[in-house]
């Protein structure tokens, strides 16, 4: 077995190169070229998660925004809503307070002629009476020979009539 | 290897050759450059080289880019999951001692036998494994004391332990805590040695068995054969799973002396 056959002979050698050559490797490799390595790794993660974050950022940035578009619309679409409605409401008021004026109108009108009617019809009523009172005077008086006075022919008109 | 006196010696690859110096004393030490030496030059330049790849530094990684922050973030990963936050400062070591022991393991398995070159597997000596698990240890050690000072010392005192167990629980945690360096070396060292021992004797049974017949060349080398190609993937694996277990351990050992349990 070589390993323990040359020992004596060999170990001083093969300390010494292996510390020479394992501390080329620590020092130029390990210290050197690793951290440089990892760096890169590093900044590249980084980057990725920078530009995650970004991407991140930007989409709540864009949610933030059609939450605020979104409020806006609403209150746009309330305060069209409640122009609207106010609109219709004075439409309506104006509408009815003309109907109202109109109404009141009609009726003094109705009231009027009801009332014209009721006088032409009172005229038409005494015309009538003065003519049966009339008439009536004139029948007694031809028929029966007897006077009747105007008063009491009307007055019997009168109890007819209201009798109907 | 040692073809020429038909005999395989299975523990030959594992022999350090000086290349260059190798009369090279330094105060009585002799540091040749052996092959293990430029296997373990190799190793690093490979892994310079892999690492090269990461450093474009591109926002879109290309494959390449991708490969080696896929190792970072692997050994990132596995500190976070086993230190916590304060773990990361040992992603530098944790990620050279996993790297380097797993391109030397790869790089020991490559067939450049064929082309005729001799890769060596430096994991399959216990001198290196044993310096890494002892550079491991240390580190556990001293930031074990630079944070906690002598309250490092309750790590061998379980939470809970009750007050008359703690003279036999503290010396049986003591020695599994001293254990560990050497269970850390040693599994190394002994894993990438059995995988290369087995390969070389199951080629040696190829060779043999055909050099003794066509009989034997059936009923032996293409078994052993079809087992070697089996064992190759397994290899691989191990080679992965050895790195792996290094690393990990290492940071568990860490994890200790960073947060006392």
């Amino acid at each position: 077995m070589p390993q323990i056959a040359q020992l004596a002979e060999t170990y001083a050698s093969q300390i010494f190169w292996l510390l020479v050559i394992f501390g080329f490797v620590y020092f130029v490799v390990g210290r050197g070229m690793v951290p440089k390595v990892m760096d890169t790794v590093g900044l590249r993660d980084k980057q990725i998660a920078d530009d995650l974050s970004a991407a991140q950022s930007a989409r709540d940035a864009a949610d933030e925004a059609e939450e605020a578009w979104r409020k806006r619309e609403n209150a746009n679409r309330e305060a069209a809503q409640a122009l609207v409605s106010e609109a219709k409401g004075k439409a309506q008021a104006s509408t009815e307070g003309k109907l109202a004026e109109v109404q009141a109108r009609i009726d003094t009108q109705l009231a009027e002629a009801e009332a014209r009617i009721e006088e032409s019809r009172a005229a038409a009523a005494a015309e009538i009476e003065s003519v049966a009172a009339e008439a009536a005077q004139d029948i007694t008086a031809r028929l029966g020979n007897v006077i009747v006075t105007e008063t009491e022919a009307r007055s019997a008109v009168q109890k007819a009539m209201a009798h109907g | 290897m040692a073809a020429e006196t038909a005999k395989v010696d299975p523990m030959h690859q594992f022999t350090i050759e000086p290349l260059l110096g190798a009369n090279m004393d330094v105060a009585g030490f002799n540091i040749a450059f052996t092959n293990s030496a430029l296997w373990m030059l190799i190793t690093a330049v490979v892994l310079w080289i892999f690492m090269l790849g990461g450093m474009k530094r591109e926002l879109v990684p290309g494959r390449w880019q991708m490969t080696v922050e896929t190792f970072t973030g692997f050994i990132d990963d596995m500190l976070e999951a086993n230190v916590g936050k304060e773990g990361r400062k040992y992603v530098p070591y944790i990620f050279s001692l996993f790297m380097f022991i797993l391109f030397a393991n790869l790089l020991g398995l490559l067939p450049l036998g064929i082309v005729g070159l001799h890769p060596f597997t430096f994991t399959s000596h216990f001198t290196v494994t044993g310096v890494l698990a002892i550079i491991s240890f240390s580190i556990v050690l001293i930031v074990g004391f630079w944070k906690h000072g002598f309250h490092f010392f309750s790590l061998f005192v379980p939470h809970g332990t009750p007050l008359p167990m703690i003279p036999i629980i503290f010396p049986i945690e003591l020695i599994s805590f001293l254990v560990r360096p050497f269970s850390l070396g040693l599994r190394l060292f002994v894993a990438m040695m059995a995988g290369h021992v087995l390969l070389e004797v199951l080629s040696s049974f190829v060779i043999d068995g055909w050099n003794a017949g066509a009989g034997f060349g059936l009923l032996v080398g293409v078994p052993s054969f079809l087992l070697m190609i089996g064992i190759c993937a397994l290899e691989l694996l191990v080679a992965a799973i050895q790195a792996y277990v290094f690393a990990l351990l290492s940071s568990l050992y860490i994890n200790d002396a960073e947060n006392l349990h």
